[in-house]
């Protein structure tokens, strides 16, 4: 005769026995956690990338500044060099630089395709300015520059920063608004499969209650199988997630601010928090409606 | 051990029982009987804690029950032996992990060697491997019986004992109560069964309570 004393079982064990296996529903639970961490982990991508772009538009467009000059052919030397000479005058630049034409040249040939005789069209003279810390002040430089050579713009590049900047923040704050969606989606689900199988269960949780069991006893069960379920999927997805961001093509200098979707450094750590985050959310989760759904029962 | 002070009972409707009061002494046997949905039910389920009175006050064990918390009441419960007549086990467990469960859940081990005894003494020592819905009618009332009595506590309830059983395995079960009672187990049986209230009282002294017109009363020698 064989009985319950004959194997010893952990507490915990044995409570994970009184209730029934589940049936064919309970993959359910491991594929959302899956799911939901594979997407997780592509919103995190994008957040932290998002993150990034934004952070480096900021500096490197914040310390650079061109100088534009247009003016009528005789004109253009002399106001070269009076730039030249308000640029070495004013505090707060690291060093400046007159851009050449074959640099020039490079510079446009993206746009206009090679071969084009540019020389015979109005190109005008560039010259580069690195901002030292502190930096100059812009405005003062703008009306020395209206004085001394008309024909040159001050382009300090914060027309084209603040909107970029702005819209990779605003990716940011997406992707983290995406991970909280993604977090409250999981918890609701996994409490909706806990309150399922609480009431699938409910004849053997009547049992349990008249024999003399707590709640936390009954609840113990559902919460360590929900958990563990959870943990087990959530796994899956973060591994998965993470071979689909490595799997991106590399980013390069060009395409950047596309290819850029991926985890860098200390990033790649983040996706492998998930598994444990999402298993406290399915713990919190399943132990909220476990005792709640138990109150219903006597 | 019970006591049921001006207890009234009332579902959504009307009233149940009103104005019950009685008291259970230790050591005492009684039958509840009464007409099919005269409450008996109600009162056995008021006397473990299922249901709270309406008004009046219950009290378990010198215990006022509307200000037992839920892990208080799931601690009395392990004091009160509870049987039904449709009683309910864990399916998938074997009959014996089933009489184990009072132990399991209070996460106390239980005794191999009682475990043994009980099981012979309701005669199922042969099917400690088997699952609950293999039973018969009359096994499954004596595998309830032996449950409410593993963790050895101080009141018996049965609800319907012999209900689904034919005379021979009441008279069975009544014996074991019978024996139970004279342990010094505290035990109240509800039935509509009054042979087996007149078999009992062949054998000790039990008193009988009678459900009519919403109250409890004790009744007469007129079985």
């Amino acid at each position: 005769m064989r009985l319950p004393t004959a194997k010893p079982a952990s507490p915990a064990t044995r409570a994970l026995e009184v209730v029934p296996p589940s049936g064919p529903t309970a993959w359910l639970t491991t594929f959302t956690a899956g799911a939901m961490t594979f997407l997780c982990v592509f919103a995190l991508a994008l957040s932290l990338a998002s993150g990034r772009l934004a952070t480096r538009w900021s500096e490197a467009l914040a310390k650079t500044a061109t100088i534009r000059l247009s003016a009528p052919e005789e004109q253009v030397q002399i106001q070269t060099d009076a730039i030249l000479a308000a640029l070495a005058t004013t505090p707060g630049i690291a060093s400046y630089r007159l851009i050449d034409e074959a640099e020039t040249t490079r510079l446009l040939e993206p746009w206009f395709g090679p071969g084009l005789p540019i020389e015979d069209l109005p190109i005008p003279r560039l010259i580069e300015v690195v901002e030292a810390d502190p930096p100059y002040d812009s405005d003062g430089l703008k009306q020395r520059l209206t004085a001394e050579a008309p024909g040159a713009i001050l382009d300090d590049h914060t027309r084209w920063r603040r909107p970029l900047a702005e819209a990779a923040s605003r990716i940011r704050l997406l992707g983290v608004l995406s991970i909280a969606l993604i977090g409250a989606t999981m918890a609701a689900m996994i409490t909706l499969a806990a309150r399922a199988a609480l009431a699938t269960n409910s004849e053997e949780i009547r049992v349990l209650r008249l024999v003399g069991a707590k709640d936390s006893y009954i609840a113990r069960a559902f919460v360590r199988r929900f958990t563990l379920r959870t943990l087990g999927g959530a796994a899956f997805g973060a591994a998965a997630g993470l071979l689909g961001v490595a799997a991106l093509p590399a980013a390069d200098a060009a395409g950047g601010f596309l290819t850029g979707l991926g985890f860098t450094g200390w990033d790649w750590l983040w996706p492998l928090a998930l598994p444990p985050l999402a298993a406290i959310l399915a713990f919190l989760a399943t132990r909220r409606a476990a005792f709640q759904k138990l109150r219903e029962l006597t | 051990m019970i006591t049921f002070e001006n207890v009234a009972y009332s579902y959504g409707g009307g009233e149940l029982l009103s104005d019950v009061s009685l008291k259970l002494a230790p050591g005492s046997f009684h039958f509840l009987t009464g007409p099919s949905g005269a409450g008996k039910s109600t009162f056995l389920k008021l006397a473990y804690a299922e249901l709270r009175p309406t008004s009046g006050r219950v009290t378990l064990f010198d215990n006022d029950v509307t200000k037992l918390s839920r892990d208080d009441i799931a601690r009395t419960r392990r004091r009160i032996g509870i049987v039904h007549q449709d009683c309910k086990f864990l399916d998938h467990m074997t009959l014996a992990a089933n009489m184990a469960l009072p132990f399991t859940v209070s996460d106390r081990e239980s005794d191999h060697k009682d475990m043994e005894d009980l099981l012979s003494w309701v005669g199922l020592q042969h099917l400690a491997d088997a699952l609950p819905p293999q039973l018969s009618g009359g096994e499954r009332q004596r595998a309830a019986l032996a449950r409410a009595v593993i963790v050895d506590p101080d009141i018996i309830l049965a609800d319907e004992p012999t209900g689904n059983v034919d005379w021979e395995m009441s008279l069975r079960i009544l014996t074991l109560l019978v024996e139970l009672n004279k342990m010094g187990k505290t035990i109240l049986v509800a039935t509509h069964d009054l042979n087996l209230i007149r078999q009992a009282k062949a054998q000790i002294q039990a008193r009988v309570l009678r459900i009519a017109k919403h109250r409890v009363q004790l009744a007469g020698a007129d079985l």
